[in-house]
């Protein structure tokens, strides 16, 4: 029988191999064809007498990167169809049976009552490594690349073809909540340690090793499928497991605030499926990952943090007709902390990088950094010297404009100074090569007031990095008035190159993703300021599913900073542009007290010295509050709410005055460049998710409680009206995959 | 609606809940079986003549398990008409074995019925019936399950009870218990537990320390500090109250109630029933109720239960003489008589479970029938009984004499 994206060859044994392959890929998915020819290979082969064992691998490097997730659209949409035609339970029937289709067959494999072998090439992961589970016998090419693991909980889904049943079946429960739930892969010395896999083997050997557990007279009986299988962390209900499952359940919500189904539903897998058979066990992990599906946060977290996110990363707003570019040499004009890293990060990417600055000395501490940066992975044995090396050898550091001629790419990286910046402009605007471009990493000054320092505008553009530049996944590329299509190519190219996701955004104060930050942390302030005991706005905006709270992330950003930003904003706009209370506190704080954040040492909160201690909000907040509220009288969901709803009209007030242009832009990159709570799908899909009838509601409510910073802009009243969301009224241009 | 009167009560000694213990030899039947034996010897009661006898046993598991109820009214001799039934509401068990066998009486079904309850903590081990409330995550989560000790531990950083606070108060249950002890306050009541010869195993509760001071106990490390950072329980109290910023863990061995093996039992009965018996009415159960609290600070139940049963009963504050309430730990007895604003010599008089020990199941017979010796050593008329309870519920028992 032939298939499509199958080879299957029957050897003079009687050994089926099944050779992964799909066409015109290059990676191995379980896509609709895959998922339904793998069920007609397991009842060919289980049905045909004249095969006596089976060992599937693939043709790819990796062996299979997991499920299409585009596919479950596909699912949504038949569920959203079904559920208006016959009703919820009916279509919840048929998304409980249409999602177990692969655990079924998964299953299957496993009772065929013939031996399957999975000879794991490469790479394997989600249901690519959960089919591998179901086989009997698991062998690994050699290969330090490969990578085993179930990441589905990153997209807000889980494992839902076996794995959280039989994963914790092989591995203690610790270990296997461990994978389900961090979702990170392993290699293959730890999933042989493990237990996760029988062996590994040179790669040449890989077939003949399958092939020769078969002979020898293997068995095609999973461990759970014997009489007297015994759990490798005990009975849930022994003295291990009362010990595990309690802890298991805290430290759930310590790293969730309880905030992601998917997590909770492992959870709920795990514990119930391990007191059943394994059949039964399917089952109920199959209703789980059913219910999951339903659920808001996996709709959004697929859509943003994976198809979304792979868009943008692909280029999704690059103009089309400008050819690839490529930055073979940058140069970061400004070696400090932030272009010191920009450089690092760029190097690290294989760009030739050299740093300027006025003296050589200041220069040299910059490429310093790079070398700390290395030294510590090197430390970590995360690096090793010869990469550390080459990445060294790409940084040079001169207090010699002279070399901007030979750079691609030069980024501004100076003083948040309009006069240092429109100096270091004059001095390098005239020696910048024919079709190289300049970008500022400015982060509070607009765009367009900086590029008219600017003779040829056209080649200026806004490329701001988020601190600290090695995590951060975001670069907001800003766009001026007059900014052309090959800067925008050239910032695009670039920033792909160096493996960051880029949102592009036309000029505003702040551009996106700072505009809504500053919402964030002023809501803390306000809260600060009605009376709210400090460690409940902390804790609450981390329970809303934000990363840091906003008094944290004041001390981390400096509150002089902080200040030094709120008077120039109040010198251009005028005294009405900016909070008076809200100024009024962080004077106190700074000029009063002295309290600058972290980088002295106290700020909202007091920092012991390294080693002493964990860090502890500063009892005299409480002299700053004019009142104090009985927190008993406040509503903890409220608290969440502002943090999120404040947020979210910022962002709708960008789309309003076409800063965001590209509504994916504004989840990925509030997701990305300042944790918006995830789950939610981002900024926007908050809204949508909610519904935009709702939210506006909620502003409302909030606006008459707390004033005009929660009036809902005229766009969002009109899209409420109207019934419609961000995505139905602004669809984003799908590009060709 | 008939009233239910209490003719007697007794209580064994409370054995150290370890292995070194002098009750951890003691079968858990033959530790259940003692105070109904002993109530049937004391009031002369003829076989047969009871119509109910209800245990409150929280970990109802191995020897203890199967409905140990029938089984110790059976091996006490009470007879074979005698039936038994076992229950758990956890650490309020023996008072709602009370309540339970009150309300029987009340509703005009039974005539003479026992109610108490019996723990061999050292023997059968706490937590070892599992349950799903810490286990589950569809109810360990919503509910912010964490160890009882934390939300403790959490009352009084909320609270504001220092650790200073908690010790102190510590102490003072070990005072008094010893001087409780001393005048034989507890005599009439205790009964000791005998070997199979007759020979006394235990005669005295062997878990006080009388001479514990506060430089004593501030040697002590905090119980739970370490486990609820790693365990994930430090963020789980955070979050079910996060305007804590961080728990101040200030419990330890000796300002928590001790570990201990125990068994006690109530006898209630009509007033026909106690006049058919020649048996003379101590007090009578005034009013009783129970409640749900807030579940992750879990040991506010006793508040909660006071309001309603003082709402429901038309009674107040000043209608109380005494005040027992189980001492879990000592921040559950500071927040309570911080929310009612109760004379500390109103409350625990005799001490508590700091000094003598929480056989879980049994305490709350066990301290209703202290406080009734109190209410006549000092002549007074009314006393509420109460106790905090896992997974956030509150008993409360209003006794009177008559």
């Amino acid at each position: 029988m032939a298939y499509k994206n199958f080879k299957f060859d029957v050897d003079a044994d009687g050994i089926a191999l099944v050779t992964w392959d799909i066409p015109g890929r290059s990676m191995n998915v379980f896509d609709e064809v895959s998922t339904q020819e793998i069920g007609e290979i397991i009842k060919q082969t289980t049905s045909d007498a004249a095969i006596k064992g089976v060992v599937i691998t693939s043709a790819k490097e990796a062996f299979c990167a997991g499920a299409d997730l585009s596919m479950l659209e596909g699912m949504n949409r038949s569920y959203a169809q079904l559920f208006k035609e016959k009703g919820e339970e009916a279509a919840n029937q048929m998304l409980f049976e249409q999602s177990r289709q692969m655990s079924l067959s998964f299953r299957a494999i496993e009772t065929s009552g013939k031996p399957w072998v999975a000879a794991i090439n490469g790479l394997a992961l989600g249901g690519g490594f959960e089919i591998t589970l179901a086989c009997h016998y698991r062998v690994a090419a050699e290969n330090p690349k490969t990578r085993l693991g179930l990441p589905e909980i990153k997209v807000g889904l889980f494992p839902g073809a076996g794995g959280t049943q039989r994963v914790p079946r092989l591995v203690s429960p610790q270990d296997a909540m461990q994978l389900l739930l961090k979702g990170e892969a392993v290699n293959l010395t730890r999933a042989k340690a493990l237990n996760l896999i029988h062996a590994v083997v040179p790669a040449a050997d890989l077939i003949t090793a399958a092939k020769d557990w078969i002979k020898g007279g293997s068995k095609a009986v999973a461990p759970w499928d014997e009489k007297g299988f015994k759990l490798p962390g005990g009975p849930v209900f022994s003295k291990m497991g009362m010990q595990m499952f309690p802890a298991g359940n805290a430290i759930y919500r310590r790293e969730t605030y309880d905030n992601y189904p998917a997590a909770r539903a492992i959870m709920s897998c795990v514990y119930e499926g391990l007191q059943l058979p394994i059949d039964a066990a399917l089952r109920v992990e199959s209703r789980y990952f059913t219910k999951v599906l339903r659920s808001k946060e996996a709709a959004a977290m697929i859509r943003s943090l994976f198809l979304s996110m792979q868009e943008l990363n692909k280029g999704a707003r690059r103009p089309a007709g400008v050819p690839p570019t490529k930055v073979k040499k940058l140069a970061v004009i400004g070696a400090g902390f932030m272009g010191a890293s920009v450089g690092y990060v760029s190097a690290q990417a294989g760009i030739d990088v050299v740093l300027v600055d006025r003296d050589q000395e200041s220069a040299d501490k910059g490429k310093g950094h790079a070398k700390t940066v290395v030294d510590g992975l090197i430390a970590k044995g995360r690096m090793k010297q010869e990469a550390a090396d080459a990445i060294l050898a790409r940084i040079s550091a001169t207090a010699d404009y002279n070399v901007i001629s030979e750079c691609d790419l030069v980024i501004e990286a100076v003083f948040e100074d309009r006069k240092v910046k429109a100096d270091t402009y004059a001095k390098a605007q005239p020696l910048l090569k024919s079709g190289a471009i300049f970008a500022s990493n400015t982060s509070t000054l607009p765009i367009n007031s900086l590029a008219e320092e600017f003779k040829d505008q056209g080649k200026f553009i806004g490329i701001h990095f988020f601190s600290p530049v090695e995590k951060m996944m975001l670069v907001e590329i800003i766009l001026g008035k007059n900014t052309g299509d090959v800067a925008l190519a050239t910032a695009l190219d670039y920033v792909r190159a160096i493996g960051k996701t880029p949102i592009v955004v036309n000029d505003s104060r702040g551009f996106f993703a700072n505009r809504c930050v500053m919402r964030y942390i002023s809501e803390g302030n306000e809260m600060l300021l009605e009376g709210v005991p400090p460690a409940m706005i902390e804790n609450t905006a981390k329970m809303a599913g934000m990363p840091v709270g906003p008094l944290s992330l004041q001390d981390e950003v400096a509150l002089d900073l902080g200040l030094k930003i709120t008077k120039a904003t109040e010198a251009d706009l005028g005294p009405n542009a900016i909070d008076q209370a809200q100024k009024k506190l962080i004077v106190e704080m700074v000029e009063k007290q002295g309290r600058f954040g972290r980088k002295n040492g106290k700020g909202f909160y007091d920092y012991p010295e390294k080693g002493k201690g964990q860090k502890s909000l500063w009892p005299g907040l409480a002299d700053l509050q004019p009142k104090q509220l009985d927190p008993d009288t406040l509503s903890v969901e409220e608290l969440k709410q502002r943090f999120l709803v404040v947020q979210a009209v910022e962002a709708a007030r960008t789309v309003e005055d076409h800063v965001i242009t590209d509504v994916r832009e504004a989840d990925v990159g509030s997701i990305l460049g300042f944790g918006f709570a995830p789950f939610t799908g981002g900024a926007l899909s908050y809204i949508d998710f909610m519904g935009t009838k709702n939210f506006v509601a909620l502003c409302h409510a909030f606006e008459k409680k707390y004033g005009s910073r929660f009036t809902p802009p005229k766009l969002l009243e009109e899209m409420a009206a109207k019934g419609e969301t961000f995505y139905g009224r602004f669809p984003p241009k799908k590009q060709a995959a | 609606m008939p009233e239910a009167y209490i003719y007697d009560h007794v209580r064994t000694p409370r054995g150290r809940g370890k292995a070194d213990g002098a009750l951890h030899e003691v079968t858990a039947l033959a530790l259940a079986t003692v105070p109904l034996k002993s109530l049937k010897e004391r009031n002369n009661l003829p076989e047969n003549s009871v119509d109910d006898v209800v245990l409150g046993v929280v970990d109802p598991v191995g020897e203890a398990g199967s409905d140990i109820a029938r089984f110790a009214a059976l091996n006490a001799g009470l007879g074979e008409k005698v039936p038994g039934v076992q229950i758990s509401r956890f650490c309020a068990s023996g008072l709602d074995a009370v309540n339970f066998a009150a309300a029987q009486i009340m509703s005009g079904q039974h005539e003479l019925v026992i109610g108490g309850g019996a723990e061999s903590m050292s023997r059968v081990g706490i937590g070892a019936s599992g349950g799903a409330w810490p286990m589950d995550p569809s109810m360990a989560v919503p509910a912010y399950f964490m160890p009882q000790g934390i939300s403790a531990d959490l009352i009084a950083t909320k609270y504001g009870f220092s650790r200073d606070d908690v010790d102190a108060y510590a102490v003072q249950s070990q005072q008094r218990a010893a001087k409780s002890w001393d005048e034989g306050r507890f005599n009439k009541s205790v009964v000791p537990v005998k070997d199979v010869n007759g020979l006394t195993i235990l005669a005295k509760d062997e878990h006080m320390r009388p001479t514990t001071t506060m430089q004593s106990l501030a040697q002590l490390q905090p119980s739970f500090a370490a486990m609820a950072a790693m365990a994930g329980f430090d963020a789980v109290a955070i979050q079910s109250h996060p305007e804590v910023e961080k728990v101040n863990y200030v419990h330890h061995a000796g300002n928590s109630s001790g570990i201990v093996d125990g068994a006690g039992a109530v006898l209630l009965g009509s007033k026909e029933a106690g006049a058919k018996h020649g048996l003379k009415p101590r007090a009578k159960i005034r009013a009783f109720a129970n409640i749900g609290s807030e579940p992750a600070m879990m040991l506010t139940g006793p508040v909660d239960v006071t309001e309603k049963l003082f709402e429901r009963s038309g009674m107040k504050k000043s209608d109380i003489d005494l005040f027992e309430l189980n001492e879990a730990f000592a921040s559950v007895v500071l927040r309570y008589i911080q929310a009612f604003d109760i004379d500390n010599a109103k409350i625990n008089v005799n001490g508590g479970a700091i000094a003598l020990g929480h056989p879980l199941g049994a305490t709350g017979a066990m301290i209703l029938g202290t406080v009734l010796d109190e209410l006549e050593r000092t002549n007074k008329e009314t006393a509420l009984v109460t106790l905090c309870i896992g997974g956030g519920m509150g008993t409360a028992t209003i006794i009177e004499r008559v």
